[in-house]
């Protein structure tokens, strides 16, 4: 991965931006002795060093969600506070990385995968709390459940804007991206 | 140990949500977001199933296919984000469909993995 390039540059991030979603090349030459080879084998080696960016972030993210999780137990039947605050807390930080990593930083192959689609994906889950309202109507708490699938989409809605202004603001852009963007 | 298993789950849930949505995405020539659509979905109706079969299942298999990997392999902040961006790009109808169908058949996924996970 750390392989130097002729023009000096490591890992071969000269040569951005790369379409992310293109299709990978069969060959899988060696590139130690043929010069050609560099233009194929280190994509495929980019692709995976991509997942491997995505994992550890993931992993993390994951790790973070447990770990606020049992921070802040809820008894079955109650309103569940953790994933609540993960979810809405999660949509505010890709909010606020998506308008950086697209309108602000220069292009970077690992930043997305690692913090937006890594971290981020792993921190927030759709799962749980998908879970958590069907246990709440399994309880019997159906205002508590309408209650809860409520609260976190607007708040989650919300907090995606939230971040986005903010970053927009901090990065010196205009607060909308077009001018009909602002019905919420 | 249960930090390891949730580190392992997640390892795989988020590069699999990677996989899988770039596979769907690619396979749709549409603004909407069938990618985290389907994600989210897979993995309702597996921690549905696992919430249901709880009982009778080794906690640290819960952990692991639970809170690992089906929390990774779903995401609510990728949701929220598409649906904003829906909505900014004015295509109101995707938006309001994205919500309802991630919604509604994610608690139908999650009610049908339950059920089945009883069951078993």
């Amino acid at each position: 991965m750390t392989s130097r390039f002729p023009d000096g540059s490591v890992g071969g991030r000269a040569d951005l931006p790369i379409d992310p979603d293109a299709d990978l090349g069969d060959e899988d030459t060696d590139a130690q002795d043929d010069v050609f080879a560099l233009r194929t084998s280190p994509r495929r080696r980019r692709e995976w060093s991509v997942l491997a960016t995505i994992s550890l972030g993931g992993s993390l993210g994951s790790l973070a969600r447990y770990l606020i999780s049992v921070a802040v137990p809820v008894a079955p039947g109650r309103f569940p506070w953790a994933t609540f605050l993960i979810n809405v807390s999660g949509c505010w930080a890709l909010g606020l990385l998506m308008v950086f990593v697209l309108d602000v930083w220069p292009p970077n192959r690992y930043v997305r995968p690692f913090f937006g689609v890594g971290f981020l994906g792993g921190y927030t889950t759709f799962s749980t709390f998908a879970v958590e309202t069907r246990n709440l109507a399994g309880h019997g708490a159906w205002l508590l459940a309408g209650g809860y699938v409520l609260a976190s989409l607007v708040g989650g809605l919300a907090a995606v804007w939230c971040g986005m202004i903010v970053a927009r603001l901090v990065g010196g852009l205009p607060v909308r991206r077009n001018l009909e963007g602002g019905r919420a | 140990m249960t930090v390891l298993l949730v580190l392992l789950g997640g390892a795989v849930g988020a590069p699999s949500r990677y996989l899988i949505d770039r596979y769907v995405q690619r396979r749709r020539q549409s603004v909407f977001p069938w990618g985290t659509l389907t994600v989210n979905l897979i993995g309702c109706l597996i921690l549905g199933l696992l919430a249901g079969a709880a009982h009778d299942l080794a906690k640290p298999i819960v952990t692991l296919a639970g809170t690992g990997f089906c929390g990774a392999l779903t995401t609510f902040s990728t949701f929220g984000f598409e649906t904003a961006r829906l909505l900014e790009d004015g295509s109101y109808r995707e938006a309001g469909l994205n919500v309802l169908a991630g919604v509604g058949l994610g608690l139908l996924a999650a009610t049908a993995g339950f059920a089945i996970g009883v069951s078993v």
